[in-house]
């Protein structure tokens, strides 16, 4: 489609409307959010993944999280032939500033990100004293702040190490899946700086979501599914070394 | 009413109860915040106080409304998928207000690199350089435009 002139003036002025709701909004006034509408999560598309570390600078920035800790992040795997049970994982600074050459280039070298699987059944908000945290009802995990003690609890029940005390605030941190660009219509940081499409944001209850296309024509995986956190960021093409 | 000659210590006592309990209930009420059970065993408000956080990447949405001819560079190379923020950075503050806040300048020399670096662990498919060899340490657009990387001419 291509816009002319004429229609890129009168664009304009609607665009910055928009853009002054999208700055200042809560969900209550972001046009057309509810809740109840939607149900997040994500895929991975490791075969497209390059290790370049954009997500978890991204990351950072949008969200400013501390240095040396950690929403989301990279680890490289290798696996030297036949030895599926021992994996080598690196992942230096988490990936922010890309990764080293490979000391070896033999077995199987690949990059796997990682953040919150926003689990359904999470065990991180089942081991909360104070309802601090919770699986919100379009299906994020998020933690409220102001109610937060502390208590790390929940750091040590998340089996995917996705949650740290931020040291400035001393309550727990997580990836919150870029709630307040989700809730505007945007998409997170992450997936908006992968440059690959690696990483998409998926509303799992949106029928025109292609999520859903994928799903049914791809072999999808979820992180540790022994555990039946029932994650909702799905990785196509995962090894069976991934821990 | 023989039998409850000497109750009068057990009213009291249930006095002490209810009072107790009605304390409780009045210094509850003023703890527990309002939307707390709003949806669930937690403080419905927190939602959209964590959605009230302000946005630092525009999304290219929004930078595509202004910078059509950048689009149109794109669109057929092999960066068409690649959003503006990714290689600029954070520019919601540019978008909010485009003439006093300017992007900064961007070397390719330190930029191209993050991705385009060769590693074992790369997808093979994906174009990766050994930039010592590549480029003996050149900025990469004195031969590549960013916006549509591939040169004229050359099969990939």
């Amino acid at each position: 489609m291509s816009i002319s002139r004429r229609h890129l003036l009168l664009l304009l002025p609607a665009a910055a409307v928009a853009w002054k709701h999208v700055l200042a909004g809560t969900p209550e006034s972001s046009p057309n959010y509810t809740m109840s509408e939607h149900w997040w999560g994500m895929l991975i598309d490791l075969p497209k993944c390059i290790g370049c570390g954009n997500c978890v600078r991204a990351c950072q920035a949008e969200n400013d999280v501390p240095d040396g800790y950690f929403r989301t992040w990279v680890e490289r795997y290798h696996v030297s032939d036949y030895d599926i049970e021992n994996p080598a994982v690196d992942s230096p600074d988490g990936g922010k500033k890309g990764f080293p050459a490979a000391k070896e280039a033999s077995g199987k070298n690949f990059f796997v990100p990682k953040l919150c699987n926003h689990c359904v059944e999470s065990p991180c908000t089942q081991v909360c004293p104070v309802g601090a945290t919770f699986v919100s009802p379009d299906g994020v995990v998020l933690v409220d702040k102001k109610y937060c003690l502390g208590c790390r609890y929940c750091v040590q029940a998340c089996p995917y190490g996705c949650r740290f005390i931020n040291p400035k605030t001393d309550t727990a941190e997580k990836c919150t899946l870029c709630y307040h660009r989700i809730t505007k219509g945007l998409t997170t940081a992450c997936c908006e700086n992968c440059p690959t499409g690696a990483r998409q944001l998926a509303d799992l209850k949106n029928p025109r979501d292609p999520i859903h296309e994928f799903l049914k024509s791809h072999s999808v995986q979820v992180l540790k599914p022994n555990m039946a956190t029932h994650a909702k960021v799905f990785y196509f093409g995962l090894d069976g070394s991934v821990r | 009413m023989q039998a409850f000659k000497d109750s009068g210590h057990l009213f009291r006592l249930a006095a002490v109860f209810v009072a107790g309990i009605l304390a409780f209930l009045v210094v509850r009420g003023f703890l527990v915040p309002k939307s707390f059970g709003q949806y669930g065993h937690y403080r419905g408000d927190a939602m959209a106080e964590i959605a009230a956080r302000p946005v630092n990447f525009a999304g290219h949405e929004t930078c595509e409304t202004c910078h059509a001819d950048v689009l149109e560079k794109k669109k057929d190379g092999k960066h068409a998928h690649v959003n503006c923020e990714a290689c600029h950075g954070p520019l919601a503050k540019h978008a909010d207000d485009p003439t006093s806040v300017q992007p900064p300048k961007l070397d390719t020399a330190v930029l191209c690199v993050k991705c385009h670096e060769a590693n074992a662990a790369k997808p093979k498919g994906f174009p990766q350089v050994a930039s010592a060899d590549h480029s003996t340490g050149l900025p990469c657009d004195t031969c590549h435009q960013p916006h549509s990387p591939v040169i004229s001419g050359e099969t990939k």
